[in-house]
């Protein structure tokens, strides 16, 4: 154990090493290491305020999911107060349809009776006119007598 | 492994331990420059020697980790984070903890300073844990000196250590001044414990050594934890075929010692420099 100069070349060695070691190597891997702790703080800011986002969407989709609800509820129901108009609606223009069509039957009905009733009677007032040719034995003037006659067919 | 050493004839036990803990010196000798043949040239070397092989293994270690971070550092990325740069952040996180855990004041070189003392120190002790014979024998293949002295382990060299502690120290000194000024660093030596100019003598007397020692322990806990190792290993390693049991269990005990006495030192280094910039002392 005897000292000599090696003391002296391992000082400045430890020295310059040293220097080299801050100027060189050791900025960088701070910087990395101080990059990465922001990174993860903002990671982890990122991630709290994901869930907060995530609790409001659940919210608003709980209350939209209501909102759906209500309104498919009231659809419904105004598609059924339809459908019973609808029908109610049918039912009336039906029985007003059936009764028109009654009412147009009846009157062709009355229409033809009186239209057989009309010819009826002409051919009475002939056939009476005939029987009196007959009973009167002789020509009389047609014309004259049209007004007796038909005043006589109104009377049947 | 001391049956294995059939090239290298070891007299006794007392040699094969000797020899490996001995240095490859460079230095002037008899007149001449050149490698020490004995720890006894090597120490009268004096002062201006150089242990070569501590020295080589110490920057060959430093050079390695450093070009490493360097190349890790330039691929950093603030994405997902591979295995190796997990690596680095983790130690580099682990440096960031500790200094701030000891270290109040601003300065940017304390964390890097951390990172490089621990990460060197760390390396330097694991050298422990490579079989005590067989980076010596290398050299010996190398050189084709089949007696060369080569110590592999750096921090079993008291320079070694002691360069940290040195480095350390002056750099307590250079922040002392340019914090609390000149006036401010004596202050502390004259005015403390007992702030009365006529116990200044005292107050020096109490300061000065407990000043002093940092370096000195700082240097000498790192090395007699290490020599320590280091010399149970040479002993289990003579032990023949019974040492591969034992150095394993001795092995498995000293990683605790590898980075515990890096911990350490890095911490006292923050510890140190944190009182250095502390103005109320």
């Amino acid at each position: 154990m005897n000292l000599n100069a090696t003391f002296v070349g391992q000082s400045i060695a430890f020295v310059i090493f040293a220097y080299f070691c801050m100027k060189v190597v050791w900025p960088p891997v701070v910087a990395v290491l101080e990059e990465r702790r922001k990174k993860i703080i903002d990671g982890l800011a990122a991630a709290e305020r994901a869930q907060l986002d995530l609790a409001a969407a659940q919210t608003k989709a709980g209350e939209d999911k209501e909102i759906a609800k209500r309104e498919a509820a009231e659809i419904l129901d105004q598609a059924k107060r339809r459908a019973n108009q609808i029908i109610e609606e049918a039912k009336d223009q039906a029985r007003a349809e059936g009764e028109r069509q009654l009412a147009a039957a009846s009157a062709e009905i009355e229409q033809q009776a009186n239209r057989a009733k009309e010819a009826l009677r002409e051919q009475v007032a002939l056939i009476a006119i005939a029987g009196a040719e007959k009973i009167l034995m002789k020509s009389i003037d047609q014309a004259a007598n049209e007004e007796l006659l038909k005043g006589l067919a109104a009377e049947l | 492994m001391a049956e294995a050493h059939s090239e290298v004839a070891y007299a006794s036990s007392t040699e094969y331990v000797s020899h490996h803990l001995g240095f490859l010196t460079y230095g002037k000798v008899d007149g001449h420059w050149g490698f020490a043949h004995s720890p006894e040239e090597a120490a009268q070397m004096g002062f201006w020697a150089l242990n070569v092989d501590t020295m080589l293994i110490s920057l060959l270690l430093g050079i390695g980790f450093m070009a490493f971070y360097f190349l890790v550092s330039r691929k950093m990325t603030a994405g997902v984070p591979g295995p190796v740069q997990n690596f680095i952040e983790l130690l580099a996180e682990f440096v960031i903890e500790s200094v701030e855990g000891a270290f109040f004041a601003k300065n940017k070189f304390i964390a890097p300073l951390a990172l490089t003392t621990f990460s060197w120190i760390f390396l330097m002790n694991t050298m422990d844990l490579v079989p005590v014979d067989w980076i010596p024998m290398f050299a010996q293949l190398v050189t084709g000196d089949s007696h060369l002295y080569f110590k592999a382990v750096p921090t079993t060299d008291i320079n070694i250590t002691l360069g940290f502690a040195v480095a350390v120290f002056l750099m307590v000194i250079y922040y002392s001044i340019k914090i609390k000024g000149v006036g401010g660093f004596a202050g502390g030596f004259l005015m403390y414990p007992f702030p009365k100019w006529y116990l200044a003598p005292l107050n020096l007397l109490i300061e000065l050594p407990g000043f002093l020692a940092k370096p000195v322990s700082l240097a000498l806990r790192l090395y007699g934890n290490m020599f320590a190792g280091e010399v149970i290993f040479l002993v289990i390693a003579l032990l023949g075929y019974y040492q591969l049991p034992l150095h394993f269990a001795w092995a498995v005990f000293h990683i605790l010692v590898i980075a515990l006495q890096a911990y350490l030192f890095m911490m006292l280094t923050i510890v140190y420099l944190n009182q250095a910039h502390q103005v109320d002392h």
